[in-house]
């Protein structure tokens, strides 16, 4: 078992013929990934990398009947290519593209609410049920089957825990990079709600970092229905006030979206927490 | 990207959001001539800066004669303006804004940004203008009054309403201020801003509502359709550090510590400075690579952690996984040659490649210790800048 994503999913490559689209689909592909086809619009009828390109989403989802799509598409386009997704009918819309207007993502936050239709992203590594599924950028050997879900706002951060948890032994169920823009789609609850429903997964790592107060929010969640372990780390303790630290999300302003008034969250949820990230793997075979 | 106040008045202006007159000027001569063309018994000479907090600073003065105002802009022209915002080393006064001054009766709050826990642009108004709102927020907050606005369905008049009321505005100053919220609307949606912020608001002896102070800061995503606002960019006010790295497609920020950082994904690259200070350190920057790094991106960076002669040690921390260790490995290679390095450089490789990395660095004949982990690179960059 896992969340989201399995053997079974059936993945189009929104942007596939790009650059970005054309690397990552091989990779995904190596890995046993289901990509099924391609949408850019004007290349219909073309085939890149053995998968038929379609103009549109509809088209693709007709003649494939796939259920996510992945996008690559760059980001003056991306709002627009996550909209047509959901309008195509896929029930899981991955978005891997940087540098989207929030002011877009306000609009196609507030639209998807219209559809049977989950967004991850942007600005994320994507999702991975190990062993059977990579949507996304994450390197995907480091990666094993296995207990944990991991959720997480950063890229990098979260291949720490992965490796980690692999090195370990505990493996992961389903690992879910949430994306660093103030405005996305799944949040941290979101996820976990996901993996307390999860009977293949037995604990939890929730990595954050400063901006906003989602992980306060998911403090509060976890408190009041979270039974399974979680162990949580939040980057930027050291990052000074009103400073953009690389993820559009990444800010503390006006006081709010400090590493400590999270920890602080964290901690009084009961939440094991850590304050290295090297100890994110060992946290968790410690409490499980 | 910011702009400065003479700016984004000048944008408050098109859209017809009422602003005192002003004219923008680069000499005291020019000051001077301004306030003549102006007009009036009573002028302001504000220094424009991308920082607050110039009142208490001395960069906004109140002028009664020419001379006066031709003595006030000499005396911010060229000079380093140092606010609470501005950090320790200030801001180049290059432009002074000289305005009508104003017969102000409340000092109001506006200000429009987006509300991440809403997801939604939020207006935010208090009747206690001029002040810090971030502490109003904190010991009065019954005193700020918030209003979400949906995207599909826009700015509602109900919602001015809310923040008339909660103002205490009469009624004429009311419908004015309702046709200033709107057009800020319009204006924040139109030029892809992130931040308007209007502090003060004020309302005059007359009755009229004004904008009295004017900040805009505009998407840096969005800068690709906005043109026109890209040509107000004033590069003076940025970080040439910073600057120097958004040309490579670098995200550096400057730190005041002696250990430099170079990392991959900047999650990761905050948890490095995090690492570096929970083992007795002081990170001197934040510097995430990206994900397609490059080996002239690498060396790129190198150069630019280098520029920093604060730098005691170089912590390079990288987990490939789009970014393969073999490139960032020729790139450390390239970079250490290129640039003579003095400086001790710690660096912790995993992912990608990483076997090919290591023997990489290994064979290099460069002075480079290697790190297993996280958190033995954390250490050996301590020991090494102690």
């Amino acid at each position: 078992m896992s969340v989201l994503v399995n053997k079974d999913s059936k993945i189009i490559c929104q942007g596939l013929t790009g650059n970005q689209g054309s690397f990552h689909t091989e990779q995904c592909l190596a890995y046993g990934t289901q990509v099924v086809a391609g949408v850019t619009p004007g290349r219909g009828g073309e085939e890149h990398l053995g998968l038929p390109v379609y103009n549109t989403m509809r088209d693709a989802v007709a003649a494939t009947g796939a259920d996510v799509s992945m996008i690559y598409v760059p980001a003056p386009f991306a709002a627009d290519a996550i909209l047509e997704a959901a309008d195509s009918g896929v029930k899981l819309v991955v978005c891997i593209t940087e540098g989207i207007p929030v002011n877009d993502m306000i609009r196609v936050k507030s639209a998807l609410r219209d559809f049977d239709c989950r967004l991850i992203g942007p600005n994320c590594p994507g999702i991975i049920t190990p062993g059977e599924c990579k949507i996304g950028i994450m390197p995907g050997m480091i990666h094993q089957p296995g207990r944990i879900g991991v959720v997480s706002r950063s890229g990098t951060l979260t291949y720490e825990a992965v490796y980690q948890t692999t090195q370990n032994g505990l493996g992961q169920s389903t690992c879910i990079g949430i994306g660093g823009d103030p405005v996305r789609g799944m949040n941290f609850i979101d996820c976990l709600e996901l993996f307390e429903a999860d009977p293949a997964t037995d604990g939890m790592i929730m990595v954050g970092e400063i901006g906003g107060t989602d992980e306060e929010a998911a403090a509060e969640f976890i408190q009041s229905s979270v039974s399974k372990p979680v162990v949580a780390y939040i980057a930027g303790v050291t990052a000074p006030p009103g400073k953009r630290m690389g993820h559009a999300g990444a800010i503390v302003a006006g006081g709010k979206g400090t590493a400590d008034a999270k920890f602080a969250a964290l901690e009084a949820a009961g939440v094991a927490t850590v304050r290295s990230p090297a100890e994110l793997g060992s946290k968790m075979l410690e409490i499980m | 990207m910011n702009l400065h106040e003479y700016q984004s008045k000048a944008l408050f202006a098109e859209y017809g959001i009422p602003v005192p007159k002003g004219i923008a000027a680069e000499t005291p001569e020019a000051a001077a001539e301004a306030a003549q063309s102006l007009g009036g018994d009573l002028w302001v000479v504000k220094a424009q800066v991308h920082a607050g907090g110039r009142g208490k600073a001395g960069g906004v003065k109140l002028a009664r004669s020419l001379d006066e105002v031709k003595e006030h802009a000499a005396a911010m022209l060229g000079i380093q303006l140092v606010t609470h915002q501005s950090g320790p080393e200030g801001l180049p006064v290059n432009i002074v804004y000289v305005e009508q001054g104003s017969d102000i009766d409340r000092e109001l709050y506006l200000s429009m940004l987006v509300d991440r826990e809403v997801s939604r642009v939020s207006f935010i108004a208090s009747a206690a203008g001029g002040m810090d709102i971030e502490k109003v927020a904190e010991e009065t907050p019954e005193k700020i009054f918030t209003v979400a606005i949906a995207p599909d369905a826009g700015l509602q008049d109900y919602q001015a309403r809310q923040l008339a009321f909660g103002l205490g505005l009469s009624k004429t100053q009311m419908r004015q201020f309702g046709g200033i919220v709107k057009q800020l609307y319009t204006l924040y949606q139109e030029c892809d801003a992130s931040l308007v912020e209007v502090n003060p608001l004020i309302t005059t002896k007359a009755g009229d509502v004004i904008a009295l102070d004017a900040k805009i800061n505009i998407e840096a995503n969005a800068l690709y359709r906005q043109p026109k606002l890209v040509e107000m960019r004033d590069e003076s006010q940025e970080d040439e550090k910073e600057r120097a790295a958004a040309e490579h497609d670098l995200n550096y920020v400057s730190l005041d510590g002696d250990i430099a950082c170079m990392v991959n994904g900047a999650g990761l690259a905050m948890a490095t400075m995090d690492l570096i200070k929970l083992h007795g350190g002081d990170p001197a920057n934040f510097l995430d690579v990206g994900g397609g790094a490059t080996s002239e991106r690498v060396a790129a960076a190198f150069k630019l952690i280098l520029s920093n002669d604060t730098v005691k040690a170089i912590l390079v921390n990288i987990f490939g996984g789009i970014v393969r260790c073999d490139l960032i490995a020729e790139g450390i290679i390239t970079a250490v040659k290129e640039v003579g390095v003095t400086v001790p450089v710690v660096v912790r490789l995993e992912g990608t490649n990483v076997d090919k990395g290591r023997a990489l660095l290994a064979d290099s004949g460069l002075d480079i210790i290697a790190a297993d982990d996280l958190t033995d690179a954390a250490k050996k960059a301590v020991a090494a800048a102690a």
